[in-house]
């Protein structure tokens, strides 16, 4: 059995066994992006481990017979699964082959990594899980690693996930977690970004959102971001809004992320140079282009090469789903539109 | 504005007066443009754009002729569905505007059945329209060349009288000047065949784009409309060729920064045949592409390149040097064809289905196919024609000094046009008696005192608007032509309060930052003291100003849009630029540091 694969090796279309971050990933690489190397551990893995847990204790059978509104056996139950996927050793073949991708992507340092929840749910056009799932940064040797994935696949069985699930009445077959597991990028700066304007949907501009250090704490809303509007196509940019960023995400000693102050020098300077910011705007319409929609976008900017790297990249959902009516449709005398202007007040 | 707020309105046209002392030169105005009590009821705005200036009496003819000829293209031509003509009124020399709007809702139906059966026709058969209309605005450019010179001699020469022609030499004086006159009225009248119908149909495609594209800026659309090599970019095309042929004639030495154009000439006579080549070269360029003002050609003493070579000159040693060094000044035609290509197409994909990219290849078609009308006509009009029309004058000013009339040529442009003929017909007749003309008796003291008016008048300001404010502007002419809306009214009303702010807003014309040392600059005589990094303020920046534009840093304008010729010079040369500030020149003093934020369209003085 096949539990991991690397990043290159999958797409969207793997995106019910390598969850949709594992498949947009994947498929970003595709496209020529850039992304750190990693690979993931498939949905293949988390049904293995699955099942040696229900051997003694049916977890699924469990979890469709919860009631959406009764929220205390929902935590109830949801802590028991979670100690119980804590507690349960990983089968024997399935943690050789997380140990050798491990190897080949780390080699001998103890390059640190970040392990990355990717659920078959997750991702799609309609149903937004994104911050539901757990993340964990800057993760430092296999033992921890391992510790993580198990993790990541309890996130399923958060109480957030699980109520969200009773509530739509989604099956629990086929409930999966694959997770990825990355190179971790130290940034030197880095943020969001959509490929459409958050504010009037306006499809022609990017808006990028940055700070200093990593994604964190942008995407967490613990520094207010630099905010930049520039034309997608036109590169002009149109809005500069450079905040006061007191404080950082940077690794801790020990791994993880803490918070750090940010340097009087560097708080009010602006976090991206305007070539920089062309840079996030190539790759921006590269990735839209290759997925056919607007997107939102995870970016950092690593602190020794300097390159842009995408950390993930999901479909738009807010303005897609209230697609406005068109500016103007053919008319069948071309003239006619000039009524718009000469024919008054409608 | 919101509803809460108390209104406020602008002041009544009747509460504003003539400046002390200047009474008698405001009457000097005819009646059909003074103010009167009923014209209370009305709400009017001061034509900045067009007008920025105090009017002397006579250029009063342009605000006269443009709007006999845009009102009966608008209420008789086309029949525009909302919109009947725009009366104009002066005071203390500025001229004030009102829409007339239709607002019956069968009228205008009416006049949408008329005005689609007359647009729509002109649409269809644009290009072939377009090109009778420069044939017969050229044919009109010949016969006011050909009009002659006003002299009158001593006595008839011999071989008319022998020819039996029958009519003395003083008659062809009030012909020449009637024929003049009407000329220009005609020209007015070509000038707006084309005009409102082609705004209408750029204005249509940039209404579409900000509506698939709310946040996009003015000049993307510009820059998506705005052709490559429309008539308005020769003369300074003409002056990059020049600027070769004296590098390529090895009398590039000659061309040295602030040195007068008279001087030059003098130099390439004495440079032996490849100076004289050079001026050859020179000649060509002249006719016709000289023929453009320093302004936008609503002035008298916006005067064309042909008349003084010092706006052209000021240009040429810049080109010669980047050549010299290597660089190319030819504007890259293919480069910029294939960006404005690249711009469309990458905005089309953007749209959302492919029934609204239908859409817009309908509407851009059609703005495409009206915009060498809207770019090319003022070369013709405003600049060509005006030229030479101007000049005319001038020369019965000429004559009319040498008769004593007043002091100076230029002072033939204090009196109105109908004062003229009067004048002109004085001299006629005293010509035809052998008495003194009665004029040289009556003009110079009033003459003066409208000079001394057109000062004080300069130093005063006066109200953006008058009269009531109405509820909505919905006159596609007035928001065409002049970007009047009720937001910009609102903000007008507002303006008091900005006064002491150290930012000046204007339209974002062309994107960068960039500081520098102000240069305002108020009438050409003045592009000398532009120093290479200056930022050049200026009211009007048209094409005659490109020369200049290698020079500078950046540039901010009293008047001017988006779409102005400017804007696209700027971009073009990758200035930052901010244009249609409305009060640049009045409020940066000569030599203080600004900030242009061309993307923002914002001045900050420092």
């Amino acid at each position: 059995m096949n539990y991991v694969s690397g990043l290159a090796d999958i797409g969207l279309d793997d995106r019910p066994n390598v969850g949709g971050k594992g498949g947009s990933l994947g498929e970003l690489l595709r496209a020529g992006i850039r992304v750190p190397p990693g690979f993931v551990v498939r949905t293949a893995a988390f049904e293995r481990f699955l099942a040696t847990v229900e051997a003694d204790w049916p977890v699924r059978t469990r979890i469709s017979s919860l009631i959406a509104q009764d929220l205390s056996a929902i935590t109830q139950c949801c802590a028991a699964v979670r100690g119980r996927f804590e507690a349960g050793s990983l089968p024997q073949e399935l943690e050789r082959q997380i140990e050798l991708a491990y190897a080949q992507l780390c080699g001998a340092q103890r390059m640190p990594v970040a392990v990355r929840s990717s659920a078959t749910t997750e991702d799609a056009v309609d149903a937004s899980f994104a911050g539901l799932q757990d993340t964990f940064l800057w993760v430092q040797d296999l033992s921890q690693t391992l510790r993580r994935v198990r993790r990541c696949w309890a996130s399923l069985y958060s109480a957030e996930s699980v109520s969200y699930r009773r509530q739509r009445n989604l099956p629990e077959h086929g409930v999966a977690m694959a997770v990825v597991i990355q190179a971790m990028v130290d940034a030197r700066a880095a943020g969001v970004m959509f490929t459409r304007s958050p504010t009037t949907g306006d499809r022609s501009v990017i808006t990028i959102e940055g700070a200093w250090g990593l994604g964190s704490a942008v995407v967490g809303g613990e520094v207010t971001p630099d905010r930049w509007v520039l034309g997608k196509i036109t590169g002009d940019i149109t809005v500069r809004e450079i905040s006061d960023k007191c404080i950082r995400h940077a690794p801790a000693a020990a791994g993880g992320v803490e918070t750090v102050p940010v340097s009087e020098s560097s708080r009010r300077a602006p976090s991206l140079s305007d070539e920089e910011l062309q840079a996030l705007r190539a790759v921006a319409r590269r990735v839209e282009r290759h997925f056919g929609r607007p997107q939102d976008i995870e970016w950092a900017i690593d602190r020794v090469s300097g390159a842009v790297l995408i950390l993930q990249s999901r479909p738009e959902t807010v303005w897609s789903s209230k697609e406005s009516s068109p500016a103007a449709n053919a008319a069948h005398n071309p003239f006619t539109h000039v009524m718009s202007i000469f024919g008054g007040r409608k | 504005m919101n509803d809460l707020e108390a209104p406020k309105g602008f002041p009544l046209p009747s509460s504003l007066r003539p400046v002390p002392g200047t009474e008698r030169a405001q009457a000097a105005y005819p009646y059909t443009v003074q103010f009167k009590p009923d014209d209370d009821q009305r709400f009017w705005f001061y034509n900045s754009m067009h007008f920025p200036e105090p009017m002397s009496c006579f250029d009063m003819v342009t605000a006269e002729a443009a709007y006999c000829a845009l009102g009966a293209a608008n209420t008789r031509v086309h029949c525009l569905p909302t919109t009947l003509g725009i009366d104009h009124r002066i005071i203390n020399g500025r001229v004030y505007i009102g829409g007339n709007a239709v607002t019956d809702p069968q009228e205008i139906a009416r006049r949408t059945e008329e005005f689609q059966k007359r647009a729509f026709y002109y649409y269809e058969n644009w290009e072939h329209l377009y090109a009778q209309w420069k044939h017969k605005m050229l044919a009109l450019i010949r016969e006011a060349q050909a009009l002659p010179k006003p002299t009158l001699p001593e006595f008839e020469p011999l071989e008319h009288v022998h020819a039996g022609r029958g009519i003395a030499s003083n008659h062809y004086l009030l012909e020449t000047y009637q024929r003049s006159l009407e000329g220009y009225f005609r020209m007015w009248h070509h000038h707006f065949e084309f005009l409102l119908l082609g705004y209408g149909a750029y204005l249509t495609f940039f209404a579409f784009c900000k509506k698939a594209f709310p946040e996009i800026p003015d000049q993307t659309v510009a820059r998506m409309v705005a052709g490559i090599e429309a008539e308005i970019f020769r003369p300074d095309d003409e002056l990059r060729r020049l600027a070769r042929c004296a590098v390529e004639l090895g009398v590039d030495g000659i061309f040295t920064d602030g040195v007068p154009p008279e001087a030059i000439i003098r130099s390439l006579e004495q440079a032996g045949p490849s100076g004289e080549q050079w001026l050859r070269e020179l000649a060509v360029s002249r006719d016709p592409w000289f023929n453009i003002n320093v302004g936008d050609g609503f002035y008298h003493y916006h005067r064309s390149w042909n008349d003084d070579l010092s706006m052209p000159f000021a240009g040429l040693p810049g080109y010669i040097q980047r050549i010299k060094s290597g660089q190319t000044v030819e504007r890259p035609f293919e480069k910029l064809q294939e960006e404005r290509r690249r711009l469309i197409a990458d905005y089309r994909e953007l749209l959302a289905s492919e029934e609204e990219r239908a859409a817009y290849d309908q509407m851009i078609t059609l703005a495409h196919r009206v915009f060498p009308y809207v770019e090319g006509h003022k070369f013709y009009c405003e600049h060509w024609y005006t030229n030479l029309f101007f000049n005319k004058i001038r020369e019965f000013g000429a004559l009319l000094r040498a008769h004593g009339f007043f002091p100076d040529t230029e002072d033939v442009f204090h009196l109105t046009h109908y004062e003229l003929e009067s004048a002109i017909i004085d001299l006629m007749n005293a010509w035809s008696t052998g008495s003194a003309p009665r004029g040289p008796a009556h003009w110079p003291a009033l003459v003066a005192e409208r000079r001394a008016a057109i000062r004080e008048w300069a130093k005063q300001e006066t109200p953006p608007a008058l009269g009531p404010v109405p509820e909505v502007i919905d006159d596609p002419a007035i928001v065409m032509l002049w970007g009047i809306t009720r937001e910009s009214l609102d903000t007008w009303l507002k303006a008091g309060t900005d006064a002491g702010s150290c930012e000046i807003r204007g339209f974002a014309a062309s994107n960068g930052v960039v500081e520098g040392t102000a240069r305002v600059v108020k009438s050409v005589e003045e592009i000398v003291r532009l120093q290479t990094g200056d930022i050049l303020v200026c009211q009007v920046t048209n094409p005659t100003w490109a020369p200049i534009f290698q020079k500078i840093a950046g540039a901010v304008s009293d008047i001017g849009g988006s779409m102005s010729h400017a804007a696209i010079v700027a971009r073009e040369f990758g200035l930052p630029a901010v244009v249609g500030t409305g009060t640049a020149t009045s409020r940066i003093r000569d030599g203080q540091r600004i900030r242009v934020d061309g993307g923002r369209g914002i001045v900050t003085l420092l």
